[in-house]
């Protein structure tokens, strides 16, 4: 920070000399060069571009891209020449004063299209010392990828005046890139462009590697094949993890999806065709809460996704209590005919939501902080997809932890485990089931809070959800809180290991079919309960 | 009770429900051919092809109740040996078409043309010659149900697991059915059928044909499940579907049983499937979504579960109440209504409408001797006959 600072502080005082004493006084080649864009000529343009370009002037970049956007002005009458900005407001381009205003006759700088090409190149070049960081390194990557000879003086000139890490490993590798295709280039200087190439080791680094021809000196051209080895092996690795990532996301997304019906069919015995609708609601709660905050208190967009989880967890809770209380009780011991009235249920909430919010896609949108990615070696991590694997832990963690110290967890597994032994000690167990079932389905809905970030929210969305959950919960063992998360996290890793090989479709119906074979050799899954519990 | 009269009442129920099924197979398409049309009692011909649909649904019940209403299977995806019988017979339809399609190719569909395939696949040889399309729609659900059953029941996964694993099963067979590399069409599926045996399809004189088919086909199915659910093989699947260990522990192979029912269940449903594809003139992906196959076992459930009757009248009753609720203003209200429709079946009318009615008049039957014999004697026993 404190280099930084004293650039700008430097650059500041400078142009305030610039400003105060020597543009008045002396019309030098740089401001002779803006003067030929008003000449209406293009030998005197391209002259033009030429000179500003290599100026060193910090005004050449406005004056060239503007020039590129037709928003460079000039007025064939007094011959001065303006950069309107993209914000409106117009400067002076010889002197970088601000003016009022573009007059009337002023018109824009024309081009053709060999003038284009000139701006292009120059532009390129400029940018590689433009003062925006990202600029720079875009600016860097398309030389890496182009390797145009012409390109190498503008690097090597960028190279020595960088500062920032990683613009000047992206220029290193620019420059190996342009040596590595020069052909008067040394034997040497291919050797260290391969090694650095080498060292980049992505997948652009391995086409350049691949595409250098076979002119090279046989030194050169083995360095680069044991590097498109080295690369290889790297990428598979890398690819591998990537795979995992992919798996272990998921394998979180399933995980809430069937962390609610882990209570109520793997804990009550429920079964829940209307678990998805509970995920459903969450989404749209969430969609609400962002609508209210988008025309009430803009400001607290960021915060829209912490308001919605507590919502929606009482909403869809509540919801889940209402259904228990009214449909569920009745049908305890018969769960075929719990599973068609659920599924009823789930009909009659779906065409609900429809009619209430329409058939088609809400948007939903990404708080800041869940927007963007990062990279981690040669895999892009997306921010969402990790939030939402901390959030799955987390909740994870809550429910476990409410089961196993809270009055209420104890109760509900007391329910569970002896229903009569535990009336006779004073548990209301109706009110428990009321409240486990509400437990479950206020979850479900937290992960609809979750899910509105990455899917559609859309009357289906539940839908998609509910085979995919019961398989998690079938697969990992019913009325086991880990052998869901095993479950999922195995799943979601299985699926996402199959995908490359066998496309996606093909994937998800292997893993149907092995999941359908897994249940022939385990009945009751990978964490069976055993004893007299499972047969009741 | 006895069982007796049980079975007469039973057998009363299904004499009448079988010459209705006889009659309206003969009369509608008497009435839709011979009769001229504006007629006040002749059926116009959409109508035929609609009730064939039903007819056909009623098969699909049939099946359904054979193996939920008396061996306690819930399978919820016979919507996929369904929708399997009315592939094997769209193949059998497409072949059919030859050169009439679009790009005139006198051996591939025209979607196989479409998806620049060069020769048949292997598993569509023989689909040009009838009787093999008439064999694979009753062997290719067959054999699925026969390995998933065998799979299934073998290793006692019963009740809800059952049920998840037949709708994945399903899904899983959606997923498939829907890509193009499949051979089976892609996610259009199989339509613009043009003969069956040589007759036209769209012909009034075909449908009313198939219409008699699809009547014939619920009568023949209805006497295959009334033969099995009588015999001594049904009491052994009421006995596995009451008390499914104690049965085994008794010495009867559960496991074959069901398996044995599963298989003819999936036969039957297969049947159904074929005859339905002719007459709606397509079949698609879409007859494999689990949704499908739920809405079936509805049928049985509103009709009643483990009465043949009330499973294929089920069928019947719901699919013309959504043809008529969905073809009106209340279109939207549809989903409310058959929703609605599961929750209040499953939590007030649990035997289904025929169900309670033989139990309405089992009770009233019971009710009549006691009231003669209380009215014989004095007015002592009055307390309990309100009883």
């Amino acid at each position: 920070m404190p280099t930084n600072l004293s650039a700008r502080l430097c650059t500041f005082v400078l142009s305030l000399f610039l400003i105060a004493f020597a543009l008045p006084a002396f019309a030098g080649p740089f401001e002779d060069a803006v003067a030929k864009f008003a000449n209406d000529d293009y030998s005197d343009t391209d002259e033009a571009i030429g000179v500003v370009a290599s100026s060193g002037n910090k005004l050449a970049f406005p004056i060239i891209s503007a020039l590129q956007d037709g928003r460079l002005m000039a007025d064939p009458d007094s011959k001065k020449v303006y950069v309107t900005g993209t914000d409106g407001k117009s400067i002076d381009a010889a002197t970088g004063e601000p003016v009022a205003s573009v007059p009337d006759s002023a018109s824009a700088v024309r081009l053709n299209n060999r003038l284009r090409r000139s701006v292009d190149a120059a532009l390129g070049s400029l940018t590689l010392q433009s003062p925006d960081l990202g600029a720079r390194l875009q600016a860097a990557q398309s030389v890496f990828k182009s390797h145009e000879e012409t390109a190498l003086e503008p690097v090597e000139g960028a190279l020595a005046k960088e500062t920032n890490k990683s613009v000047k490993t992206a220029l290193g590798d620019a420059r190996a890139a342009i040596l590595l295709f020069k052909s008067d280039a040394t034997e040497v200087q291919k050797l260290e462009a391969v090694a650095t190439i080498k060292a980049r080791g992505d997948q652009e680094a391995l086409a350049l590697l691949s595409d250098i021809g076979t002119d090279q000196p046989p030194s050169v051209a083995k360095a680069a094949a044991s590097a498109i080895s080295s690369i290889q092996s790297s990428l598979a690795v890398w690819s591998s993890v990537q795979n995992a990532w992919y798996g272990l996301s998921l394998g979180s997304v399933l995980l809430l999806a069937a962390i609610g019906l882990a209570i109520t069919f793997g804990v009550m015995g429920v079964i829940n065709m209307a678990h998805g609708e509970m995920v459903m609601i969450g989404a749209y709660t969430t969609f609400v809460v962002q609508e209210v905050i988008r025309t009430r208190y803009p400001a607290l967009f960021d915060y829209s996704l912490l308001i919605a989880v507590p919502l929606a967890f009482l909403v869809a809770g509540a919801i889940g209590v209402l259904i228990e209380r009214s449909i569920i009780r009745f049908l305890y011991g018969r769960p075929l005919e719990t599973l068609l009235a659920t599924w009823g249920l789930s009909l009659v909430l779906q065409q609900a939501v429809r009619t209430m919010f329409g058939p088609t896609n809400r948007e939903v949108g990404n708080p800041s902080w869940m927007s963007g990615a990062f990279d981690l070696g040669q895999i892009t991590i997306t921010y969402n997809r990790l939030w939402i694997l901390v959030f799955t832990l987390a909740v994870f963690m809550i429910l476990l932890a409410m089961l196993r110290y809270t009055a209420l967890g104890l109760e509900m597994r007391a329910v569970t485990q002896n229903r009569r032994m535990a009336a006779s000690m004073g548990i209301a167990t109706s009110r428990v089931d009321a409240l486990t079932f509400g437990l479950g389905s206020g979850i479900a809905g937290i992960a609809g809070v979750a899910l509105s970030q990455i899917d559609n929210v859309s009357p289906n969305l539940g839908q998609s959800y509910i085979i995919d959950s019961f398989m998690v919960v079938v697969f990992g063992g019913v009325g086991n809180l880990w052998g869901t998360l095993v479950g999922a996290f195995t799943l979601g890793i299985a699926n996402k290991f199959l995908e490359p090989v066998a496309g996606a479709v093909l994937g998800k119906i292997a893993i149907l079919v092995l999941i359908i074979l897994f249940i022939q050799k385990r009945p009751r899954g990978l964490f069976a309960l055993k004893g007299r519990a499972v047969e009741a | 009770m006895t069982p007796h009269m049980l079975t007469r009442s039973l057998d009363r129920g299904a004499t009448i429900f079988l010459l209705a099924v006889a009659a309206l197979g003969v009369l509608i398409p008497l009435s839709n051919l011979l009769l001229p049309a504006g007629s006040f009692f002749q059926v116009p011909t959409y109508l035929v092809a609609l009730w064939g649909k039903y007819v056909c649904y009623a098969i699909l019940a049939l099946s359904i109740d054979l193996i939920w209403g008396y061996c306690g299977i819930l399978s919820l995806g016979h919507g996929a040996f369904f929708a399997l019988g009315g592939y094997a017979m769209g193949m059998y339809l497409m072949r059919q078409i030859g050169t009439r399609g679009v790009y005139g190719n006198p051996i591939l569909p025209d979607f196989m043309v479409f998806l620049n395939y060069s020769k048949l696949p292997w598993y569509w040889h023989g689909f040009d010659m009838f009787w093999f399309a008439a064999l694979m729609v009753l062997f290719a659900p067959g054999l699925l149900a026969f390995c998933f059953g065998w799979l299934a029941f073998r290793s006692r996964v019963t009740g809800v697991y059952l049920s998840i694993i037949t709708q994945a099963m399903t899904y899983a067979l959606l997923l498939a059915f829907f890509r193009n590399d499949f051979g089976f069409g892609g996610n259009n599926g199989m339509t613009d059928f043009k003969d069956i045996l040589g007759f036209n399809v769209q012909a009034e004189g075909t449908r009313g044909a198939l219409f008699m088919l699809s009547c014939l086909g619920l009568i023949v199915s209805f006497l295959i499940c009334r033969a099995v659910v009588s015999s001594k093989l049904g009491k052994v699947l009421i006995a596995i579907r009451d008390a499914e260990s104690r049965s085994r522990f008794l010495g009867y192979r559960v496991e074959s049983y069901k398996l044995f029912v599963f298989t003819l269940s999936a036969c039957m449903a297969g049947v159904a499937g074929a005859l339905y594809v002719p007459q709606v003139g397509i079949i698609n992906p879409s007859e494999f979504a689990p949704g499908n196959s739920i809405e079936a076992v509805i049928w049985v459930a509103v009709g009643g579960r483990g009465t043949l009757v009330g499973a294929a009248l089920g069928a019947i009753v719901v699919n013309y109440a959504k043809t008529f609720f969905t073809s009106g203003v209340l279109a939207p209200y549809w989903l409310f209504m058959l929703g609605a429709l599961f929750i209040l079946v499953t939590l007030l009318l649990p035997k289904g409408i025929v169900g309670t009615f033989n139990a309405w008049r089992e009770a009233s039957r019971e009710k009549r001797p006691v009231a003669a014999s209380a009215a014989a004697e004095d007015g002592v026993t009055e307390p309990k006959m309100a009883e």
